[in-house]
């Protein structure tokens, strides 16, 4: 249907979602279903004694308690993006067998008639623990003679990693003015509302293994299952259902990936698992915390020369699936939208006693962007500059396009296709009428009131490929499907496919059903990760349906004596341009294109049509975030006054959903700017490990009004629709913009503000004491 | 997070409750509108033998004048007393206070007996219960006390109530003519439990002199703080900024807070200051406003 692309259309999936008919893991009931709880380890660091669980199995309703010794040997979970023989000594097995490194390590599991009596075993399970000093402090656990988690290691540095262009050491030399800084981004991660969960079922008789709640990487999952159990990879079953919520956490392989479906197999009886909200806080991969050392040298008109980062990041525990994704993009992307022609990245990728990390909504980029816009206003406080003219006078031009910045991720070196960096800028700038804010801001100084006002630019990635796949079909009774190999993790995929195939195939979205994350449905597929959806899924629609419609027309063409070029497809119809009574409908199609019936030479029957879109290139979409806080200078609380995001998707599927995708991600740029922490004490305890202490904004904490311009200035060459993604750049600029807000209406105290969160409690000890920074 | 096992109890009559309740004693939790007890349950943290739920017990839910006081039941939800005209007018403290409990959500289940018997010092009823020395009804089969608020709360979530004594009414007395009060707190979200909250209550003469003022202090002790020393210093002033500066910094000598995860004692020390400071300017406005 003309004119879908591009329109705000209700998303397909909310009728179900509103209306409670969602279906989601933990809703799933099969007949004989068990339910299982993991006992975890309370230690930071500990050799494992003996073990003894016979009181737990004794307990009636107990089926059965499985430690490493009943799983046998198995092989650990391998790095599903950017794996390296570097990484394989410590990598994580299922259960803990001789040694736990981080408080929430599995160790056990219970398999019971309800979740209550399965919790009732863990308590009377003994464990023989031996404490090991703990590392938690990645700077001291970094260096020789720390604590060792992985002794085949040989220290607690996994990988060093270095990216280089230019001369930064001559460079810096030449410089006007060099600012030093440290900066600490802190422990969080992605909470979605849906915590993990799982259901697996075997069928004895046909060997077929069934798991429902695999999420976000169906496919991958089920091929390191299949290794892991040794089982056959066409009779597992992998099925997705609703998933609320992933944010690079929900729906990577863990250990319970493995353990519910061996306990169903080894069973013969399905088991249910759901985490809880203390689980999910301890168990899903961590995120973010990463210390930046760096300095930036200018000229004295703010002109950037070089920028020399060292950093360490904390990964915890052990190398999950993301490897060392999350350092390697910081380092890729610190640049961001400004020109450096020297620049020099050094990391440090440090083991430590606390829960395992992985990607997080922006992953690298939320915290590198942090850094180099802090030091951005850092540069324009030193030289007396409007930082708005800092960023003007640095911004790589559109005419530079493609640029290339010098480093590389995912194998790929960083390229930025296309971009107008100073014109989303402007735009956001207009949008918070940033000349008059500042005069209110003067204005609220004289009556002893801190306003201040932030900038954030963003240089986002997406559309990771490698592949995604598609088929569409005209069924038998004429209706179509799109089986799309991405998964949902409640972004709305099924709305966006809709409406690209619906726009070739000249069908309202809502006719057209979408099926995702079932394996025995789609038969290949990559998932839901790197705002990949628009555009790698999104492509293999296009693909697929623009290979369907041509079928449809030749068929047609061939049935009504017509030209294809003569032929209109519109409705769930074609008919000849002009002749609207010469028409055939897609039912009548579907059946004109079934075996035997006479079709055009070199036309297979059945009205379907396949297409896997490669992108071995990466999109860069940008944008700016503007931020308009209030900070109370005697409690240190911050009230954010105005929001704007102006941000480049190329071009929009479906604007509310990507207005949703900004302002959805903002809510949780908020939190890792001024509210959410994995604390962690000094002997290696998680503090935080309920909602009462891991602070998420709730929508009281969102400002109302949030300003989302979405721009289609600069259409990337490497998608046929021009769309880049849109799911992280709401998260990445808000650290940035926030902090540099703060920090901006704070200027009269002196303070430096170079850590997150910004919690009353850190403002009010700079405001009073600034040299605490 | 599912509690351990324990037995329910559902008693339809107030006398069925505490007839259970002394059958149990120390074994037993009465559960009211469930808003701290279950979490505590399903973390495993409180493991009663025995559950008496008090929600099919009607007599225990209203707000009335009785004797110059508003009387409100134990089992009367939190959103009841904050939709209450009776309450806004008998008790604007009270008022003030109740929409800084929780969420609307939570105060829909949640009752004002519950929050008090649960006595957590960083709670907003308790440090109003305290700050309008008011008082706390306690029934055991056969017999009733009234504890004034300031021996109720003993310890961090421990109250005067013996375990055979159930709490039934909270009474909060109404001002003297010449009145105000505010309830300021600082929070990191909304309707977390706050850092620090402040109750305060002045009472002025006809020449604008203040006769009686009281801060009551959430989030800074183990029950709420009574601010005796600083409301002392107000007394016999009139209502300036230096003599709220002064109380202010009274208030904040003394204090001994805790630490926590979200503040250090040092943070909530000067943010009791300044949040005395502003209540009671805000109090003074009202005076000034409403009741003269």
């Amino acid at each position: 249907m003309a004119g879908l692309i591009g329109a705000s259309i209700k998303r397909k999936e909310d009728p179900r979602l509103l209306t409670g008919r969602g279906r989601y893991v933990a809703d799933l009931r099969l007949p004989g279903m068990l339910h299982a709880a993991v006992l975890r380890s309370p230690h930071p660091h500990a050799r494992l004694r003996a073990t003894d669980a016979s009181a737990a199995r004794a307990l009636p309703g107990v089926v059965a308690v499985i430690t490493a010794r009943d799983l046998g040997p198995v092989g650990r979970i391998p790095v599903r993006l950017g794996p390296r023989p570097s990484l394989e000594a410590c990598l994580q097995p299922p259960l803990a067998s001789d040694r736990v490194r981080y408080v929430g390590e599995p160790i056990a599991v219970v398999v019971a008639a309800s979740r209550y009596l399965a919790e009732d075993a863990l308590e009377r399970i003994t464990v023989g623990y031996e404490p090991l000093q703990a590392a938690v402090d990645a700077r001291l656990a970094a260096e020789a003679g720390a604590p060792a988690l992985h002794e085949a290691l040989g220290g607690n540095v996994v990988e060093r990693l270095l990216t280089q262009s230019g001369d930064v050491a001559g460079a810096l030399a030449a410089a006007d003015r060099r600012i030093r800084e440290r900066f600490v981004v802190q422990r969080h991660t992605g909470v979605p509302m849906e915590t993990r969960g799982l259901v697996a079922a075997y069928d004895a008789g046909t060997r077929l293994l069934t798991v429902w709640g695999v999420a976000k990487v169906p496919h991958w999952n089920r091929r390191v299952l299949a290794e892991l159990l040794d089982h056959p990879e066409h009779l597992i079953r992998v099925v997705e259902l609703e998933v609320g919520g992933g944010f690079g956490v929900r729906g990577e392989f863990y250990p319970e990936d493995l353990l519910v479906p061996w306990a169903a197999m080894r069973l013969g009886r399905p088991v249910q698992w759901v985490e809880d909200r203390r689980e999910h806080l301890m168990a899903a991969n961590h995120s973010r915390e990463q210390l930046h050392d760096v300095e930036i040298g200018v000229r004295r008109d703010g002109t950037i020369l070089a920028l020399h980062d060292r950093f360490l990041a904390d990964l915890g525990a052990y190398i999950r699936t993301h490897g060392v994704i999350v350092p390697e993009l910081t380092a890729a992307l610190l640049p961001g939208p400004y020109r450096i022609r020297n620049y020099r990245c050094e990391v440090l990728c440090v083991l430590t006693n606390k829960t395992p990390t992985g990607t997080y909504r922006g992953p690298g980029r939320f915290e590198g962007t942090f850094v180099r816009e802090r030091l951005v206003d850092m540069v324009a406080g030193a030289l007396g500059l409007d930082p708005a003219e800092v960023r003007r006078r640095n911004f790589i031009q559109p005419e530079e396009m493609p640029y290339e910045v010098g480093g590389a991720a995912l194998g790929q070196p960083t390229v930025y296709d296309c971009g107008n960096y100073p014109g989303a800028f402007e735009t956001a700038l207009a949008a918070i009428d940033y000349k008059a804010v500042r005069e209110e801001q003067a204005a609220a100084r004289r009556q002893g009131r801190h306003l201040g006002i932030g900038l954030g630019c963003v240089v986002e990635k997406a559309g990771l490929g490698p592949w995604e796949y598609a088929r569409v079909e005209v069924d038998g009774s004429g209706q179509v499907t799109v089986y799309s190999g991405a998964a949902s993790v409640g972004q709305g995929l099924e709305t966006t496919l809709a409406q690209i195939c619906g726009e070739e195939l000249g069908l309202p979205a809502e006719a057209i059903t979408v099926i995702h994350g079932d394996s025995a449905l789609v038969p290949f597929g990559i998932g839901a990760f790197a705002s990949r959806g628009a555009m790698v899924a999104g492509g293999a629609v296009l693909e697929a349906s623009r290979r369907l419609r041509a079928k449809i027309l030749a068929l047609a063409a061939r049935l009504l004596e017509a030209r294809g070029d003569d032929l209109v497809l519109d409705h769930g119809r074609v008919h000849v341009r002009g002749a609207p009574g010469r028409a055939l409908s897609l039912r009548d199609l579907a059946r004109a294109a079934a075996p035997g019936q006479p079709l055009p030479p070199g036309m297979e029957p059945g009205l379907s049509a396949q297409h896997f879109f490669e992108a071995p290139r990466m999109s860069y979409p940008y944008g700016t975030h503007a931020a308009v806080v209030e900070v109370d200078a005697e409690t240190g609380q911050v009230a954010l006054l105005k929001y704007v995001i102006a941000y480049d998707v190329g071009r929009a599927i479906n604007p509310a959903i990507v207005a949703g995708q900004f302002v959805g991600g903002l809510a949780q740029g908020i939190g890792g700017a001024l509210y959410e922490e994995l604390v962690y004490d000094a002997d290696g305890q998680l503090l935080t490990t309920t909602f009462m202490d891991y602070l998420l904004p709730t929508a009281m904490e969102t400002p109302a009004g949030v300003v989302a311009k979405i721009l289609e200035e600069t259409p990337t060459p490497l998608h046929p629709l021009g769309s880049k993604g849109a799911g992280e750049g709401g998260s990445s600029g808000a650290g940035a913009a926030i902090a540099n807000a703060v920090a901006d209406a704070l200027a009269p105290f002196g303070v430096v503000v170079n850590a997150l969160p910004l919690s009353p409690d850190r403002l009010l000890r700079l405001i009073l004491n600034p040299g605490s920074g | 997070m599912k509690p351990p096992p324990f037995e329910y109890h559902a008693p339809p009559s107030l006398e069925e409750a505490l007839t259970l309740l002394r059958e149990h004693g120390d074994e037993a939790k009465a559960l009211a509108g469930g808003q701290s007890l279950v979490p505590l349950l399903n973390f495993r943290l409180a493991r009663p033998r025995h559950l008496i739920d008090l929600n099919r017990i009607p007599s225990l839910d209203y707000i009335r004048e009785d004797d110059g006081a508003l009387a409100v039941g134990a089992m009367t939800r939190q959103r009841a007393v904050e939709r209450s005209p009776l309450v806004r007018e008998r008790c604007p403290l009270l008022a003030e206070a109740m929409p800084l409990v929780g969420h609307f959500q939570i105060r829909n289940r949640g009752t004002v007996g519950g929050s008090l018997a649960h006595a957590d010092p960083a709670a907003e009823l308790p440090a109003v219960v305290t700050a309008l020395r008011g008082a706390l009804v306690a029934r055991r089969p056969g017999g009733q006390r009234v504890i004034p608020a300031e021996r109720f709360f003993v310890a961090y979530l421990t109250t005067a109530l013996e375990p055979d004594e159930l709490l039934v009414e909270a009474r909060f007395p109404a001002p003297p003519p010449r009145s105000g009060s505010a309830f300021l707190e600082v929070s990191r979200r909304h309707g977390d439990f706050a850092l620090v909250g402040v109750a305060a209550v002045v009472t002025l003469d006809e020449g604008g002199v203040l006769t009686h003022a009281a801060l009551a202090l959430t989030g800074v002790g183990p029950t709420p703080v009574l601010a005796e020393e600083a409301a002392r210093v107000l007394v016999g002033d009139r209502p300036t900024p230096q003599a709220f500066e002064a109380a202010a910094r009274k208030v904040s000598e003394g204090l001994r807070p805790d630490a926590d995860l979200h503040a250090s004692a040092e943070y909530r020390r000067h943010v009791a200051g300044v949040l005395a400071r502003r209540a009671l300017a805000r109090a003074v406005e009202q005076v000034g406003g409403g009741a003269r």
